[in-house]
């Protein structure tokens, strides 16, 4: 079945960029990703501690979600109407492997709790959710490679069915210092000028950075 | 004691990744929950954590936190009491 769904707004964040709908934002040059994660939030002004003291797997999601909805979500003193579903390859593994090698010595057995409240990957989505006031539909995916097909049907499902106003989708995958993430907003309407239909082609240009210039 | 509190403060802008928050911002009675450092329920399991790794005292109680945590003076009070290491 198709619907006229819209893809209103995007995020891409990978090699030490960000680009908001197409547009080249900000780029840092020489730095790993916890430097790059933190000048991205000095940029943009974001003022949210708590975002020290999450994982990459969490900060990677949160800045490409934060980013993309400042000029969407205009308060977060009432519930945002905002389907989440995100999706990834390594799932929560970059923050699993630090917190297995904190547990790995018998003579120095001291697993950190900080730590191990990220050793999901939905802990991401809790963290967007609780900044912007969600408490709507959301799920986190484990696919090998980025699935445009599953994620338009889920997305257009939502909407049609009323679950949500609008869905914020994504691919967010971080290991180590390999990341990338991919975050548009689908809506039913056609919200601005820079709006795109919401099918399996603008997806798929939208994940290799090419929608918008196109 | 003046030394431990220093290095309290120290350790715990460290280890919870307070950003933007220097030593010299934390005031020896500043409450470390609520409306002082805005600590929360997972930063004390850390300062359980902390106490066990750096200075060997292990908490059986965590209630006990509630009293040892209230700020960088009652926990080095507590710190000098009962420390191992």
């Amino acid at each position: 079945m198709e619907f006229n769904n819209y893809i209103s707004e995007s995020c891409v964040i990978e090699d030490n960029a960000v680009f908001l709908s197409g547009e080249n934002s900000f780029i840092l040059d020489d730095a790993n990703f916890s430097e790059f994660s933190k000048a991205v939030y000095k940029k943009f002004e974001i003022e949210y501690p708590k975002f020290f003291k999450m994982d990459n797997l969490s900060k990677l999601a949160f800045l490409s979600a934060e980013l993309l909805l400042k000029e969407v979500v205009q308060s977060n003193e009432q519930e945002n109407d905002i389907a989440v579903v995100f999706a990834n390859r390594s799932s929560s593994l970059d923050t699993d492997v630090k917190y297995q090698e904190s547990i790995a010595s018998k003579d120095n057995y001291f697993p950190s709790p900080a730590v191990f409240v990220y050793t999901l990957p939905n802990i991401c989505i809790g963290e967007i959710s609780i900044k912007n006031n969600l408490k709507s539909e959301n799920a986190f995916f484990v696919f090998e490679e980025f699935p445009a097909e599953f994620m338009m049907h889920y997305a257009n499902n939502l909407l049609e069915s009323e679950k949500a106003e609008k869905v914020l989708c994504g691919w967010t995958e971080l290991y180590k210092e390999n990341y990338r993430a991919v975050v548009y907003l689908v809506e039913k309407t056609s919200s601005n000028s820079f709006s795109k239909e919401h099918n399996i082609e603008t997806i798929k240009q939208l994940y290799t950075n090419t929608l918008w210039t196109l | 004691m003046d030394a431990l509190k220093q290095e309290l403060k120290s350790k715990i802008i460290e280890v919870l990744n307070l950003e933007d928050i220097a030593v010299e911002d934390i005031n020896d009675n500043d409450a470390l929950f609520g409306d002082g450092l805005g600590l929360d329920s997972i930063d004390a399991l850390e300062l359980i954590v902390l106490l066990d790794k750096d200075y060997g005292i292990k908490l059986t109680d965590p209630k006990e936190g509630k009293n040892i945590f209230q700020s960088i003076d009652t926990m080095a009070a507590y710190i000098t009491a009962n420390r191992t290491k």
